[in-house]
C-alpha cells in the first residue's frame, strides 16, 4: 500500500467535545469578567455618582476610553505592551483583565444610573429611620436600584460573553478559537462556525431566560 | 423638648430660615402652616439633620443635632418623620417597610422585627395588608405604611411633612384619623400642613411661617380667630 499525507480529516463526533471543553472556557472566561467587572463597575459608578467633579475630570475620561477603543485592539495592545513593565500574563490572565476593565466601564454608567433612579426621597426617607449611609446603600439603594437597571445590566453581560469570543487573537482557546482550529483541520466552516453560533446560544439562552423570569417576579 | 434657637439656612443665595427660635414641649402638637416656600419643610429637615444648618443650634432633648460629635443615626430614631412621598421600599412587602428599619439599625431578631412590624401595621388599620407590596395599596394606605414604619422605631417625636399634600383628596381622611389617633395617644407631632381642620382641631399651637421668618405662634382659636399679623389674615383668608 502507498502511504498517502493526510492533511485534512472530516468533523469527528471527538470535536464535539473539544468544542465543548472549549465552550466551557468561554464561559469560564465570562463568569470571572462579568463578575469582577460588576463589583469594580458598581464601585466606579458609586464614585461616578458620589465624586461628582473630581470623578467626572478623572475617573470618567479613563472608562470613557475603554468603553470607546474597540476590545480587540485593547486586548492586542495589553498583551504586547503588558510584558514591557514587567506583567508577563498569559493569554487567559491578559484577556480576563481586559474583558474586566471593559465590564468594569460598562458597568459603572449603568450603575450610576441605578444609583440615580432610587431617588433622593427614597433615600431620606430611608435615612430618617435611623439608617447610616453605609445601610442604606445595602438594603435601600443596592435592592431598588438593582432592579431598575438589572435589565441593561443583563445586556451588558451577555454582550461580555460573546466579546469574549475576541480573547481568541490572544490564542486563547476558548469558543471561537475551537472553532478556527477545527476550520482548518476539517474545511468545514458553515457545519463549526453553525455549532460554535449554537454553543453561544446555548449559553446565552438560559441567562436572558432566567433574567427575564426575575424582572417579571419583581414586577408583580 | 425640641429647642431651636436662631436657626438659620441657606439654599446657595437664598436665605430660607431666618432665625428661627422655637420650642415644642414633650406631649405637644404644633402645626406649622404657611405659604409653599415659607420654608416649613426646611425647618423640619433641620429639626432631624436631614438638612445642614448655617447659624443657630437644634437640640432634641439636649443633644446638639447639629454638632459634630453627635450620633445622627441613633438621634434619628427618636425622630420619626412623615413625607410628602411616602417612599414605601417598592421591593418588601408592607410588613417587611416596616420590620426593616428595627431589624437592620435596632438589631432586633427577624421574629421579634415582624411582631412589631405586625403590631404598627395594625395600629394604623393596615393588620390585613402585612403581605402585599407597596404596589398594590392606595396613596392613603401607602402614607399609613409610612406612619407606621417610622412608629416602628418607637421615635418620642414625629415630623410631617405635608403628608396629605399629595393624595387624592378621598384620601385625605384616613391618614388625618391616623394622625388624630396618634396625638389622643399622647405623640409629639411637628406637622406642616396645609389641612386647616386638622391645625385648628387637633393642635395645641399653630405657627404661621411667612418668607422664612415665624411670623405668629399661637393657641388655634387665636391664630385662626384673632390673628396679629397681616400676613397670617391674608394667607388664611386665602386658603378657606
Amino acid at each position: 500500500m502507498e502511504p498517502t499525507l493526510k492533511f485534512f480529516s472530516g468533523f469527528a463526533p471527538n470535536d464535539l467535545w473539544f468544542m465543548g471543553e472549549a465552550a466551557l472556557r468561554t464561559l469560564w472566561i465570562s463568569v470571572l469578567s462579568i463578575s469582577l467587572g460588576t463589583v469594580l463597575g458598581t464601585l466606579f459608578g458609586w464614585m461616578l455618582y458620589e465624586g461628582r467633579r473630581a470623578a467626572t475630570l478623572t475617573l470618567a475620561p479613563v472608562l470613557d476610553v475603554f468603553r470607546s477603543v474597540p476590545l480587540i485592539i485593547q486586548l492586542v495592545l495589553f498583551y504586547n505592551f503588558a510584558p514591557i513593565v514587567g506583567l508577563n500574563l498569559d493569554p487567559f490572565a491578559s484577556g480576563t483583565v481586559i474583558l474586566t476593565v471593559y465590564t468594569a466601564a460598562l458597568v459603572a454608567n449603568v450603575a450610576r444610573g441605578g444609583i440615580e433612579a432610587v431617588g433622593a426621597p427614597m433615600r431620606r426617607a430611608a435615612r430618617s429611620l435611623g439608617l447610616s449611609y453605609w445601610q442604606d446603600l445595602r438594603h435601600v439603594v443596592l435592592p431598588i436600584g438593582g432592579r431598575a437597571v438589572f435589565p441593561s445590566w443583563v445586556g451588558v453581560a451577555l454582550g461580555v460573553m460573546k466579546d469574549s469570543a475576541l480573547v481568541s487573537v490572544l490564542g486563547y482557546v476558548e469558543l471561537l478559537k475551537a472553532s478556527q482550529i477545527l476550520i482548518t483541520r476539517t474545511q468545514e466552516p458553515f457545519l463549526i462556525l453553525a455549532l460554535a453560533g449554537a454553543f453561544y446560544f446555548a449559553l446565552s439562552y438560559p441567562v436572558s431566560r432566567y433574567a427575564t423570569h426575575l424582572e417579571n417576579r419583581w414586577a408583580q | 423638648m425640641i429647642s431651636i434657637r436662631d436657626l438659620h439656612k441657606y439654599f446657595g443665595a437664598l436665605h430660607v430660615l431666618k432665625g428661627i427660635d422655637l420650642d415644642v414641649q414633650k406631649g405637644e402638637v404644633l402645626s406649622v402652616i404657611g405659604a409653599s416656600g415659607s420654608g416649613k419643610s426646611t425647618l423640619l429637615y433641620c429639626i432631624n439633620g436631614l438638612e445642614k444648618i448655617q447659624d443657630g443650634a437644634v437640640t432634641v432633648d439636649g443633644t446638639d443635632v447639629h454638632a459634630k460629635g453627635t450620633d445622627i443615626n441613633k438621634l434619628r430614631q427618636k425622630l420619626g418623620m412623615v413625607f410628602q412621598q411616602w417612599n414605601s421600599f417598592p421591593h418588601l412587602t408592607a410588613l417587611e417597610n416596616v420590620a426593616l428599619a428595627p431589624r437592620i439599625v435596632k438589631g432586633k431578631s427577624k421574629a421579634e422585627a415582624r411582631e412589631i412590624a405586625a403590631k404598627q401595621l395594625q395600629h394604623v388599620g393596615l393588620g390585613e395588608k402585612l403581605d402585599v407590596y407597596p404596589s398594590a395599596l392606595s396613596g392613603g394606605q401607602q402614607q399609613r405604611l409610612a406612619i407606621a414604619r417610622a412608629l416602628a422605631m418607637e421615635p418620642e417625636y414625629m415630623l410631617f411633612d405635608e403628608a396629605t399634600s399629595a393624595l387624592d383628596p378621598e384620601l385625605v381622611g384616613e391618614v388625618l384619623d391616623t394622625m388624630r389617633l396618634l396625638a389622643d395617644e399622647g405623640m409629639t407631632m411637628i406637622c406642616v400642613t396645609h389641612e386647616m381642620g386638622f391645625a385648628r382641631d387637633v393642635s395645641d399651637r399653630v405657627a404661621f411661617f411667612h418668607q422664612g421668618v415665624m411670623e405668629e405662634i399661637g393657641p388655634p382659636a387665636q391664630i385662626f380667630g384673632d390673628a396679629r399679623s397681616e400676613h397670617t389674615r391674608k394667607f388664611l383668608a386665602n386658603v378657606r
